[in-house]
């Protein structure tokens, strides 16, 4: 019997988003949603240890109401509870307050956990904080970009390559595990699943007054990073358009663009000799 | 009491040190950024035989040898040591413990981290501990006008740039990947101070145990790595036009990538997709022959440092979001670039 927390996070479905051309920008507000690729390998990573090992599943997740969908999916595919933390004052918030407010909650929902997994990376931030910071904060030893888990007992196994090394570590339970999608290919959602995903989803809603969480610690105000700026990468670019005859845009590249292309192969192409 | 000199800290990253040099290109960056807040620039290095790293005849510094010279010899005014050998192996937990304790003794006004394997899992629980924030994966580190780190990173699978700063809380922390900056050549005369903390007592012991740690043999020239990536979609035209696209990227000493029609007409191996189901690459310099720019393809190659697009039709997404775009055949200027290529390289 394993008692497991997998978080999962709803992210836009980036090969669907609806996309401005002209700025390269991503209409993220318009974007549908789906459980981040990493997430759903946590999840499948915690279905393979409930089918060896027995155990119990919850899904939790932080976001906007609609961010339920997520759960029931989460659900459809096999976990036992949801639990959805959305709040307003939750919004905004970074690694730092993010791994704080997850940690209350979980301690909340599922205080006897034993094993907490987290997809290592998610699509849209990148930033593969959450999972290590989350487990400083439960104060339990973690394992991040874990590629296979073998669970016996108390004991798990876990494999995963590091600055190429294969290195196969141990840990004593509690733990958390951050999964990549290397491994673990999530699996479909069986017919069944659906049914029971929307007729009787055990889902329960969090806010922040329910958890006690300390209002100066999360979102935006509980936050050490501020944004400065954001902007898209394409509207620096010149975008400069050259025609006519292949040799001759050819011979403009190398004039012109010598520092950009003959510095990345190491050569000086703008010194060509005549008649050689 | 004398106030404590601000200072920049690089934590010294020395697990397979000759392929890996994010350490060295950081404390060049450190440097610039030391001169424009007046810091010193410190180096951290954590393990055991700390001198065995590097090869005995790299060592011309005749005060310190190993990581330590090195480290000097690129650029760190201090290196803290601890050497002990209950740190023989790197451990996320240990590190944690030791580089928190020193950072909330000396206070150190930034701290940056390579995003190795490693440090992208030690970094994020050195921020928690000290209850800091941190960047991932900056690609640019700057001072601004008062005084603060400005961090810009990419977000969004590159699609977006944010600049971040971390305005109250100390120290100011990044993760950079290797390849990033660029390292200055070494200079033994450099000299340096080194600061030898010992192992502190009451350490708690790792919860996490490493069972084995097998080196994996040495990787494929991949497509991830390269500078130079040559990527062909449909109007390349057929499978023996595209081939010119190898005979392009070996001149160029780069990597063919290829868009999903491409690889799915069998022009190319499946290896070579490059898009949201493929590989994500982010060369120097990519060149686009005969694509038209589907998101899937673009979000996988958008962090590129400088994209030059050839397609015949002006319009086409690719073109828009280039560098350069170029209205040609796609076939014909690269045959072209291949001819001209060989002429220059030749004299």
């Amino acid at each position: 019997m394993v008692k497991m927390v997998v978080c999962i996070k709803q992210v836009p479905m980036v090969s669907e988003l609806p996309w401005d051309p002209k700025t390269g920008t991503l209409q993220r507000d318009l974007a549908e949603g789906m459980i981040n690729p990493a997430c759903r390998s946590a999840l499948e990573a915690a279905l393979e240890i409930r089918e060896a090992e027995g155990g119990e599943i919850s899904v939790i997740t932080m976001g906007p109401p609609a961010a339920e969908e997520v759960l029931r999916e989460a659900i459809a595919l096999g976990a036992d509870h949801g639990v959805l933390l959305t709040d307003r004052r939750m919004a905004g918030g970074d690694t730092l307050a993010t791994s704080y407010t997850l940690a209350r909650a979980i301690e909340e929902a599922c205080p006897d956990f034993d094993l907490v997994l987290c997809g290592s990376s998610t699509s849209d931030s990148e930033t593969a904080q959450v999972g290590p910071q989350l487990a400083e904060e439960l104060a339990i030893p973690g394992v991040a970009y874990i590629d296979t888990i073998k669970v016996s007992g108390r004991t798990v196994l876990m494999q995963r390559i590091s600055d190429n090394f294969l290195e196969t570590l141990e840990m004593s339970l509690p733990g958390l595990i951050t999964v990549t999608t290397g491994v673990y290919t999530p699996r479909y959602v069986p017919l069944g699943g659906l049914q029971t995903a929307f007729a009787g989803a055990d889902i329960t809603c969090m806010d922040a007054a329910r958890i006690g969480l300390d209002p100066e610690r999360i979102g935006a105000k509980g936050s050490a990073t501020r944004i400065l700026n954001v902007y898209s990468p394409t509207a620096k670019k010149k975008n400069i358009l050259l025609t006519g005859p292949p040799r001759r845009i050819v011979e403009q590249l190398f004039e012109q663009f010598d520092d950009k292309i003959g510095g990345a192969i190491g050569k000086d192409l703008k010194s060509s000799k005549k008649g050689s | 009491m004398i106030k404590k000199k601000r200072s920049i800290w690089v934590f010294g990253d020395y697990r397979n040190y000759f392929q890996n040099r994010v350490t060295l290109q950081l404390l060049s960056r450190a440097m610039d950024l030391a001169k424009k807040t007046d810091a010193e620039v410190c180096a951290v290095v954590f393990g055991h035989w700390t001198d065995e790293w590097v090869d005995d005849a790299l060592s011309q510094n005749p005060t310190f040898c190993g990581v330590v010279g090195e480290y000097i010899a690129h650029g760190a005014d201090k290196v803290y040591l601890t050497d002990d050998p209950r740190l023989s192996t790197y451990s996320v937990e240990t590190y944690t413990h030791l580089i928190a304790q020193l950072a909330q003794r000396e206070e150190p006004e930034i701290i940056l981290i390579g995003a190795t394997a490693f440090g992208r899992e030690f970094a994020p629980r050195v921020a928690k501990r000290l209850g800091t924030g941190l960047t991932a994966d900056c690609i640019g580190l700057e001072i601004n006008g008062e005084g603060l780190l400005v961090q810009t990173a990419p977000s969004f699978g590159g699609n977006l740039i944010a600049e971040i700063v971390t305005p109250e809380r100390r120290p100011q922390m990044a993760t950079v990947r290797p390849g990033t900056f660029q390292e200055i050549p070494h200079d033994y005369a450099r000299r340096g101070e080194v600061v030898c903390v010992p192992m502190p007592e009451g350490i708690p012991a790792d919860r996490i145990r490493l069972v084995s740690s097998e080196r994996c043999p040495p990787r494929e020239r991949k497509i991830e790595d390269a500078k130079v990536v040559v990527c062909g979609g449909r109007g390349m035209g057929s499978k023996k036009k595209f081939a010119k696209l190898f005979e392009l990227a070996e001149l160029l000493g780069g990597e063919v990538g290829a868009t999903r029609p491409v690889v799915y007409a069998d022009w190319v191996d499946h290896e070579a997709l490059i898009g949201q189901a493929g590989k994500h690459i982010k060369p120097q310099i990519l060149f686009c022959f005969g694509i038209s720019g589907a998101i899937q393809h673009t979000a996988a190659c958008n962090g590129a440092k400088f994209t030059i697009a050839v397609n015949k039709n002006p319009n086409a997404t690719m073109m828009k979001l280039a560098d350069v775009a170029v209205v040609a055949d796609a076939g014909q200027l690269c045959s072209a670039l291949i001819q001209l290529l060989k002429q220059r390289m030749r004299s």
